[in-house]
């Protein structure tokens, strides 16, 4: 068993008066690559919120390698390895697709990514590297937000939703990448709707359901059954 | 020619009202944030600059080595400890606290200054003239202006050719996903009012050694100020530039037709572009 | 068990300030019999800024629009009451009431300009309006241009025989202002106009799909507060008998000080700007010995009310004590157990 990067321990996250997370227990392993799937509005999103820092919660809900950063700010959790690719891209309008990947790389981590590794990874990002960044297509806006996670050269990069809106083949593209950007000893949390891109390319899997945990298991070992039970919630 | 002479004066008079507005359109482009007391800050940094100039015996432009650094802290700070706590989707709060701060600033200049007008020496830069062909540019004018041009030019570089130009950007864009980027973004709001203030310090010195100035003035620098961000457009410095210039020129002219119609002559002139051209002449971001 | 439950759009507390309420405006009706000249003019006052504080309120707690210029309309109508009077020869008491008309209608032509700008850049907006009528106004020689002019004896003593008469007469005025500023706001905002513009306030984006006329309500608000302000503006000159564009269109006189009592009142509320005046004159009488150190104070406590406790002393007594006095939502209410406050 290796050793946890990520250690959620009954975290609970509200929006006001509003509960959307309900003691969550979750834990990703070093260079693992971790699967999260859920209906819409199962509290996902609101997972990678609360681990990134937008969401605040109690100091040892959330812990980075033994270190409780339930309240930290996100710019310190940044700083110390975790990047995510929000969901719908999120890239900045006000900046080109080369300072959008430039703003990634203000965390300044030590590892192999720079502009020249993302550039090659995505070489049409170079040709268009001085237009706006929203001026692209879906799929190179997600290649964007991939690159600029990575500029931060993170111990643990979380993916929300990438597949969202985009065409199927660019989705199958961009899943083909993957092991590429996540090879090396990252640690990687993949949230999707598409279950089976999802178990395809992870080791373990959690389900939510309305903020719950409803299934634990390794990727090809879970059965259909088991989780559309756990992605419904039906008894 | 008394017109021509109008004019150009109304343009290097522009000048000085485009560094009162870059402030406020930088604060705005940022932070969506408008300040109410920035023209009692302009005033500020000029009662600053009275007092550098008599302690320190220096030449008002030599003050500006203390000045603007000071405005700058001042404008860290405020950021930080008052109005970074406004910040968010209800206009009422910012717009509260700084009229609030700028009733505070108006009678702290009263205590400290008295209502006494008090006006800058700079010694033979305000009478000195050049002369252009039939008319003659009076220095002072002139350098103002010439300053003008290169701050906006320096706001511009900052903006979109430095790392604290991207963060400025980024944060103003996406507060969220800046943080993401390891962005601080209450450090970023306080480096952003820095920086305008940096400007307005600037301005307040030029206000001061042009006119007498006392406590109550700045109200008025204020609406100049925010009718050059209007008439040029928002979200664009060197449009705010435009927008000072049309102002100087109408207040100019106003003025050569009959001396006491200077001001509504500036008013009227916004008015008007505000019927017709509602979001300014070079608009880049909606109000 | 048999519950028997019904809407109620009052309360007992609310019942209970009726009533008190009621007893009190008796007591100030009968003021010029009990109360000294002095104190009679301070009520005057009181009254008056209560009124502007109401419809300044009015305009920015409850339309969002939130104005620095309403000292336009103070101005404008006691110019209006000067000139009538003056040159038209109208009895005073028909000029502030045509005052309030024509403040109305100069406010469509405003409204139309400075409705193109939005949040803040509105704001300051409505300031340059009101320079733009200070510097109109201080053109017109024959108000007395800059320097200003004063209400001609004959006119002041047309309106009652008799200097108690008169300030009798002055301080009815000013209490059936603040009475009727008050009891129009409420009626307002118990309508249905005043529904969609507690919507509008709520939430702009939402009340608009819901087919409320944000555009349209905000101007009628905006067309109704600047005409009752003018009328405010003409009974404050009325009692002040002189006028100057510097005093008529001041910032700090009739903007800034009602902003201040609105804010540390209780924003949004109608208790509020009555709380609000009541501080702001108790501050007022004890500190404006102190001049500047005095103003410094206000604004130090407006920026701490609207950082801290952003709804104000009347936002902060509603929300721990669950009170309405001016009786605006509907309540569910168990007929054998009348529950709450």
């Amino acid at each position: 068993m290796r050793d946890a990067i990520l250690t959620l321990t009954g975290l609970d996250a509200f929006y006001g008066d509003f509960q959307a997370l309900y003691g969550v227990d979750l834990t990703v392993s070093e260079g693992e690559v971790l699967a999260i799937i859920g209906a819409n509005g199962a509290g996902k999103t609101t997972l990678l919120r609360s681990i990134s820092g937008l969401i605040a919660n109690k100091p040892d809900q959330v812990q980075f390698r033994g270190k409780a950063i339930g309240t930290e700010r996100p710019d310190v959790i940044a700083q110390m390895g975790l990047a995510m690719v929000p969901e719908g891209r999120q890239l900045f309008p006000s900046l080109s697709v080369e300072e959008n990947l430039m703003i990634g790389g203000r965390v300044n981590r030590k590892g192999p990514w720079n502009l020249r590794k993302v550039y090659d990874l995505f070489p049409i990002l170079e040709e268009r590297k001085s237009q706006a960044s929203t001026s692209l297509s879906g799929g190179q806006q997600q290649m964007v937000a991939i690159g600029r996670a990575l500029m931060s050269n993170p111990e643990l990069i979380m993916f929300d939703e990438i597949s969202l809106g985009l065409a199927p083949v660019i989705i199958r593209d961009i899943y083909k990448a993957l092991p590429g950007i996540v090879g090396g000893g990252m640690s990687a949390v993949i949230v999707e709707q598409d279950i089976t891109k999802a178990l395809a390319v992870s080791s373990r899997v959690y389900c939510l359901q309305e903020g719950r945990v409803s299934l634990e298991g390794k990727s090809d070992a879970v059965s259909r059954e088991d989780i559309a039970r756990a992605y419904f919630g039906v008894e | 020619m008394d017109f021509v002479n109008a004019v150009v004066q109304g343009t290097l008079l522009g000048g000085l009202y485009a560094l009162f507005a870059a402030g406020l359109s930088l604060i705005f482009g940022v932070m969506r944030l408008v300040n109410i007391a920035h023209g009692d800050l302009i005033v500020l940094a000029a009662y600053l600059g009275l007092t550098t100039t008599v302690a320190l015996g220096v030449h008002p432009l030599v003050a500006l080595i203390v000045v603007v650094p000071a405005m700058a802290g001042i404008g860290y700070v405020l950021q930080r400890a008052v109005l970074n706590h406004t910040l968010g989707d209800d206009i009422l709060p910012p717009l509260l606290v700084t009229f609030g701060l700028s009733v505070i600033i108006q009678n702290a200049l009263l205590e400290g200054y008295s209502a006494d007008p008090q006006k800058m020496d700079a010694g033979a830069l305000e009478t000195a003239s050049v002369a252009l062909g039939p008319l003659s540019l009076g220095v002072l004018p002139l350098l103002t202006f010439a300053i003008a041009v290169a701050v906006i030019a320096g706001l511009q570089w900052t903006f979109y050719r430095t790392p604290l130009g991207r963060a400025f950007r980024a944060t103003s864009d996406n507060q969220d996903i800046a943080q993401l980027m390891g962005l601080n973004k209450r450090h970023v709001f306080g480096l952003a009012m820095a920086l305008a203030l940096a400007v307005t310090a600037v301005a307040g010195i030029l206000l001061g050694i042009r006119t007498s100035f006392d406590p109550s003035v700045g109200g008025g620098r204020l609406i100049f100020g925010f009718e050059a961000v209007i008439i040029g457009g928002l979200g664009n410095l060197w449009g705010t530039l435009v927008g000072g210039v049309i102002l100087g020129v109408a207040q100019t002219v106003g003025a050569t037709i009959n001396p006491g119609w200077q001001l509504l002559a500036g008013h009227i002139a916004f008015l008007v572009i505000l019927a017709v051209r509602p979001n300014g002449l070079f608009p880049r971001i909606s109000g | 068990m048999n519950t028997d439950i019904r809407i109620s759009r009052t309360s007992n507390a609310a019942k209970v300030a009726a009533i008190l309420g009621a007893l009190i405006v008796v007591i100030l009706i009968a003021a010029p019999y009990w109360a000294g000249r002095a104190d009679m003019r301070l009520m005057g006052e009181i009254f008056l800024y209560l009124a502007l504080a109401s419809l300044w309120n009015l305009l920015a707690g409850y339309a969002g629009l939130v104005s620095v210029g309403q000292q336009a309309y103070v101005g404008f109508g006691g110019y209006m009451l000067f000139a009538l009077t003056i040159f038209a020869g109208l009895p005073p008491l028909v000029a502030i009431a045509l005052a309030g008309v024509l403040g109305a209608l100069i406010s469509i032509p405003v409204a139309a300009l400075i409705f193109r700008l939005r949040g803040a850049y509105f704001a300051i907006g409505t300031w340059v309006m009101a320079e733009v009528f200070r510097l109109v106004f201080a053109q017109v020689s024959a108000l007395g241009g800059g320097s200003g002019t004063s209400l001609p004896t004959d006119i002041v003593r047309s309106m009652a025989d008799g200097r108690s008469a008169r300030e009798a007469l002055s301080y009815w005025l000013a209490l059936g202002a603040a009475l009727i500023v008050v009891t129009a706001v409420y009626l307002l905002l118990r309508s249905r106009k005043g529904l969609a513009l507690t919507a509008i306030r709520d939430n702009e984006l939402a009340s608009a799909s819901l087919g409320i006329d944000i555009w349209r309500t905000k101007f009628f608000v905006y067309v109704v507060t600047s005409g009752l302000t003018a009328v405010i503006g003409a009974l404050i000159f009325l009692q002040k008998l002189r006028i100057s564009p510097d005093a008529a269109f001041s910032v700090n006189d009739w903007t800034a000080f009602v902003i201040f009592i609105v804010v540390i009142g209780g924003i949004g509320t109608i208790e509020g700007p009555i709380i609000g005046t009541i501080v702001f004159f108790l501050l007022r009488e004890t500190l404006a010995d102190l001049g500047t150190i005095y103003l410094m104070v206000l604004g130090l406590v407006a920026i701490v009310v609207m950082l801290k406790a952003p709804q104000g002393v009347w936002g902060f007594i509603r929300h721990r004590f669950d009170l309405q006095l001016f009786p605006l939502g509907y309540r569910v209410v168990n007929a054998d157990k009348s529950k709450g406050a």
